[in-house]
């Protein structure tokens, strides 16, 4: 079944956040909101719920870190204690400053680069794959909010009108 | 305005008597011949509670005061003196670290402030009179910090080893630094250190005070100009001031990048300051433009700040632990050996604490928690500057008891009077400064 949204061209992200807000107020749900940069606070205006990457690159940190200790741990305390120049190799904690910066590093690795793939793999992004926007003007000057219709493109288009916007379309999808 | 509340002050005064009481009874409890310090020391055996000091007191013996004075023959009576040295010393230390603690946090708000005036923050204004009344506290701890420098100079004490003609007159080490290290100059350098850091806060506090009568912006440009050229004053003079003050204490040890060790601990207790300080102040009703994004940024430099530290004194011990060249290593052996608790102690206190609690962006925005960390914080760098003093004065003989803990009340009282007394003389919301409607506007 063919759905019906309406896309909202705005070219300016001030009338843009008025229009986010005053279309929520009327409880119509906003489907997306394309910008050719960060519009700051649209998120809060959208209602979208906060990230959680933070939380993820904690995680990846702890896992990096315990990498780093069992991997030494293993290989210079358990598996062949050899003594390089005076170095207690006796237990982890006596050599432990030595280990210190390759533990750092690890965790900020992990840390990194899980969290970049992470947020990759949540907002699919890849090299091949097909762009989305729904018109190139987004990507350079122009603000577009898509609005799901269900047989209510009048009234839509009327209330999208008064919000300042400088171009009402309505796409089949 | 801001009234000094009564029970704030009543409080203050009373912290003072007893820090006094508590200095008292440990200066009167000192003792002043042989005699005494081995019944002291015996007395603490029996009580178990300097378990294992005979031998620790033996392991480290060749650290600190009486090196040069070795002879086998003269062993056991140098031995004895050593120790009467190092327990008198422990009021004296006790004074000293508990006076530069204070000092050091006014010192380390003035940069703090200095940095915020010199990068035009537009964030921090609102919290300027907030700062300006902590480091009005430089001018009486500093006097304090340079009098007991004075009456070490006058050997009414055996902090500085390196004052005493007597022990130079047989080291070698030091008469080739007593170009450097010689009490006249030595108390030059302090006067001039003091003098610029004293001079800087009063004109910039007067060119703060006048911008707000004034209809351009002529005494905010000066401000800057004056923050700018304090900072590069203040580098200098910081590091040398941490050489003389601090590292001069164990003069046979050297590291180069103590100055900024001794700065990232400084900087790091006075921003925690200003953060408890606004609270406080806040949760009166005094700073009612202060939000939580202020205490979120304030939060962000105690978290910062705390992992720049823990970097610092992790590249001091890392290189040394590393290298193990006998002349550096001693620094940490006597630490790690005698110090063991509040050496590693604080690093969980200055460390792991802070970068737990305040690593999440909503718990910096929690009164409560900032606290929370801020206390753990500043006890933290008590602890460091004492186990940077302590081990070279008063050595294996350290406690945390009445002297310690008196001296810490005295300068609490004082730092609290003196700073809230000054708050008082101003109105704590600067009203002509040009980023002050940013900063009240301020949202994270």
């Amino acid at each position: 079944m063919a759905s019906k949204v309406i896309q909202a061209f705005y070219d300016d992200d001030d009338v843009l956040m008025h229009a986010v807000k005053k279309v929520r107020a009327a409880k119509h749900h906003i489907e997306e909101v394309y910008c050719p940069f960060p519009v700051h606070g649209l998120d809060k205006a959208m209602g979208l719920a906060p990230t959680r990457i933070a939380i993820t690159s904690f995680m990846y940190g702890c896992l990096g870190l315990t990498v780093a200790i069992v991997m030494m741990n293993y290989i210079m305390i358990v598996d062949w204690p050899q003594d390089i120049g005076g170095k207690p190799s006796f237990s982890y904690l006596q050599n432990m400053p030595a280990f210190v910066p390759v533990m750092f590093e690890m965790t900020v690795f992990f840390a990194a680069h899980l969290m970049v793939i992470t947020f990759y793999l949540r907002s699919r992004l890849w090299p091949f794959k097909k762009a989305e926007n729904p018109d190139v003007r987004s990507t350079d000057d122009h603000f577009i909010m898509e609005i799901e219709a269900h047989g209510n493109e009048a009234e839509l288009t009327a209330l999208l009108q008064q919000t300042g916007a400088v171009e009402i379309n309505t796409v089949e999808k | 305005m801001y009234t000094f509340s009564n029970r704030l002050k009543i409080g203050s005064l009373v912290l003072m008597a007893l820090g006094l009481l508590g200095m008292g009874i440990g200066f009167v409890s000192a003792p002043s011949t042989v005699e005494e310090a081995k019944a002291m020391v015996a007395a603490a055996h029996d009580d178990g509670h300097g378990g294992g000091h005979g031998e620790a007191a033996e392991a480290s013996h060749n650290t600190g005061h009486t090196e040069a004075g070795h002879e086998a023959g003269s062993h056991d009576a140098s031995h004895d003196e050593h120790l009467l040295h190092q327990l008198q010393n422990r009021p004296w230390a006790a004074l000293y670290v508990a006076a530069f603690f204070f000092f050091m946090i006014a010192l380390g708000v003035l940069a703090f402030y200095a940095i915020q005036r010199a990068a035009q923050a537009g964030w921090s204004p609102l919290l300027f009179r907030v700062m300006e009344g902590i480091t009005a506290y430089l001018v009486p701890g500093g006097i304090i910090v340079f009098v007991i420098l004075v009456m070490s100079v006058l050997h009414w004490n055996h902090l500085f080893v390196w004052m005493d003609a007597e022990t130079v007159a047989h080291d070698e080490l030091l008469q080739g630094k007593a170009g450097y290290l010689n009490p006249t100059f030595f108390l030059i350098r302090a006067a001039i250190f003091l003098g610029g850091w004293i001079a800087y806060r009063e004109i910039s506090r007067r060119l703060s005070l006048a911008q707000d009568q004034a209809s351009d912006n002529s005494n905010f440009k000066k401000n800057f100009k004056w923050s700018a050229a304090f900072l590069v004053f203040y580098l200098v003079s910081e590091s040398m001031m941490s050489w003389d003050w601090i590292m001069s204490v164990d003069p046979h040890w050297f590291s180069t990048l103590f100055g900024w060790y001794v700065f990232a601990s400084m900087f790091v207790s006075g921003i925690t300051t200003i953060a408890l300080i606004t609270i406080y102040l806040k949760s009166r009703g005094y700073l009612p433009d202060v939000n939580d994004s202020h205490i979120h940024d304030l939060g962000k430099f105690m978290f910062g700040i705390s992992i720049f530290w823990t970097y610092l004194w992790f590249a001091q011990f890392m290189l040394i632990w590393y290298a193990d060249i006998p002349e550096e290593v001693t620094y940490f052996v006597t630490r790690i050996e005698d110090f063991k608790l509040p050496f590693f102690g604080m690093l969980a206190m200055n460390f792991i604490f802070p970068l737990l609690v305040l690593m999440n962006s909503d718990y910096k925005r929690v009164n409560w928690f900032v606290v929370m960390t801020g206390i753990v914080v500043l006890l933290g760098h008590y602890l460091d500057v004492f186990v940077m003093i302590m081990p070279a004065t008063v050595g294996d003989q350290w406690h945390i008891g009445i002297p310690e803990i008196g001296a810490v009340l005295f300068f609490a009282g004082a730092f609290i009077f003196w700073v809230f007394n000054t708050l008082t003389k101003a109105p704590l919301q600067p009203t002509r400064n040009p980023y002050i409607e940013e900063s009240r506007q301020f949202h994270y």
